[in-house]
């Protein structure tokens, strides 16, 4: 039956990515570690994704406080907007959707930089002037996505608070002060450091699933392109799970 | 001669071949080829596409393996050496790619100096700038050495590939179809290239081609490959003169279809 191969098919590729994942965490911490390659893309991940990361922010805290408010003020809880907005975007809607973006943004520019590599051959160059490849182009990838991501993931949480602050600032004349005060005050390492776990994670299905399509990629431009689409769908699918495993895991550790 | 057994000299051969099997699945590419090429020795490799020329030829650098059959380069078994020792022979054997494979993401500059720094040893006293700048001078391309390859024409990625490849200095070079996707004049420029390069360098070459005028001025000796295995060998003169019908086809002027 068609639908019985697919989910088989599915199972198969979650099975080689976890060979990938591997394979990575052998080279990962072997030497020579190729410092260079990594800081390059840790640039080139982090500040090429930085402006989309922070304008999805900023958007991102204006809608949802503009949205959350009338509902609260009907109930006479506006005083807890900071609160509220503060905890949502820090402990989930910050990390998901910069971890989503990412996918989007990260995941199919190096599922497709690979591929091409792939496909024309160079990673076959790499590997006959005496450089391992899957060191030079995959480990440093990978660790360069999950160092970046809670960075970017802190400054669309930081964009986001703000933009929530102008709107309370503009509707219910509130500070700047007292807003922040009001969210600091709310939120506790319980909030942030599962989120930050979290990011660490998200930055790893990123970089790992765009390193195996493209690493994996069938011959031909086709074979590019499809790389780069299905890292995107592939990671994005597996952020969700991800995320739900950590919150089900946080959710024991610090009782609400 | 009889031209289906190897050809073999005095001298110890660079590259030795023997009873070479490799299958993809199902799909048996090489069923027993058998190669030697002896210094100074420019070696042509004809066959028709898919034929598995370029898999023959990346079994001898490691990046293919193989499934039966010895493969010796330079005295060493291939798929005995572990990595060390054979990042070392990759040093000794140049490899040209069929696309050329340059790094996109790096300039000509960065792209040469990338296997100069992957093996520094190779450098010895020589200053790093100066051995890039030769190499680009050999190919006549020092003016592009801040190009990114995107800005290069196909003749002009094959001559970085070349020097590239020439920066190591290599003793065996292989070359999988050096003049494929190029004008005749490109292609011939690129053919007199290698000719200078054989003659500078004092290397031998294994040089894979359907380009019938590439090979008949480069090679001093040609194999056949056809159904996996050396199917004819000999010189260019030889194999034109053969009876063959499979032989023949290589050599036959494409005729106009009549209706
Ligand atoms: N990595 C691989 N996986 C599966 N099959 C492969 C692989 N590499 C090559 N093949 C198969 O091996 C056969 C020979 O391929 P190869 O690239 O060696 O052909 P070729 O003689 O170089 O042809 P061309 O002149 O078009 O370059 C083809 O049928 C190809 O599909
Ligand atoms: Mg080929």
């Amino acid at each position: 039956m068609k639908i019985l191969d697919e989910i088989a098919n599915y199972f198969k590729e979650i099975g080689e990515i976890a060979l990938f994942a591997k394979r990575f965490f052998k080279e990962a911490f072997k030497r020579p570690f190729e410092r260079k390659e990594f800081i390059r893309q840790c640039f080139v991940i982090g500040y090429n994704s930085l402006f989309l990361v922070v304008v999805t922010g900023f958007i991102m805290g204006l809608v949802l406080t503009l949205q959350v408010r009338p509902t609260m003020q009907e109930f006479g809880a506006e005083s807890f907007m900071p609160a509220m907005v503060g905890i949502s975007i820090v402990r989930e809607i910050g990390p998901v959707i910069t971890a989503l973006i990412c996918a989007g943004k990260i995941g199919s520019s190096i599922g497709a930089e690979l591929g091409s590599m792939k496909v024309t051959e160079q990673i076959d160059a790499m590997e006959v002037s005496g450089t391992n490849p899957f060191k030079y182009l995959v480990v440093t990838r990978i660790w360069a996505t999950v160092f970046m991501l809670p960075m970017l993931v802190i400054a669309a949480d930081a964009v986001g608070l703000f933009g929530s602050f102008l709107v309370e600032n503009v509707k219910g004349a509130v500070s700047f002060k007292l807003f922040f005060n009001q969210v600091f005050e709310n939120l506790s390492y319980g909030d942030l450091f599962p989120a930050t776990i979290k990011s660490f994670f998200f930055g790893f299905v990123i970089g790992l699933v765009g390193c195996y399509k493209g690493y994996n990629s069938d011959k031909g431009t086709e074979g590019v392109g499809r790389a780069a689409n299905s890292a995107v769908v592939l990671a994005s699918l597996l952020l969700f799970i991800v995320d739900f495993i950590a919150v089900f895991i946080a959710d024991i550790f610090y009782e609400i | 001669m009889d031209i289906t057994k190897p050809y073999r000299t005095t001298k110890t051969p660079l590259i030795e071949i023997y009873g070479l099997r490799k299958s993809f699945g199902s799909n048996e590419v090489l069923k027993g080829f058998d190669l030697l090429l002896n210094p100074n020795e420019n070696l042509v490799i004809l066959g028709k596409s898919g034929s598995g020329k370029s898999v023959l030829i990346k079994c001898l650098v490691g990046l293919v393996d193989v499934d039966e059959g010895k493969v010796i380069v330079l005295g060493k078994s291939i798929p005995d050496l572990n990595q060390k020792e054979l990042d070392y022979i990759r040093t000794e054997v140049g490899f040209l790619f069929q696309g050329s494979a340059l790094y996109d993401s790096m300039t000509v500059r960065e792209n040469l100096q990338f296997p100069l720094r992957r093996h520094p040893e190779r450098m010895q006293h020589f200053n790093e700038e100066k051995l890039v700048r030769e190499a680009l001078r050999s190919v006549g391309l020092e003016y592009a050495i801040d190009l990114m390859p995107a800005e290069l024409s196909g003749g002009m990625k094959r001559r970085v590939a070349l020097a590239r490849m020439l920066i190591l200095q290599p003793k065996i070079i292989l070359y999988d179809e050096p003049t494929s996707g190029l004008d005749p004049i490109t292609a011939n420029e690129i053919i007199q290239l290698i000719l200078r390069i054989q003659r500078d360098y004092n290397a031998a070459s294994l040089i894979i081609t359907h380009d019938m005028d590439c090979a008949r001025v480069i090679s001093n000796r040609m194999i056949i490959l056809q159904d996996g295995i050396n199917y004819a060998e000999g010189t260019y003169t030889e194999l034109s003169k053969s009876t063959d019908p499979k032989v023949k086809a290589f050599f036959k002027e494409v005729q106009p279809i009549s209706l």
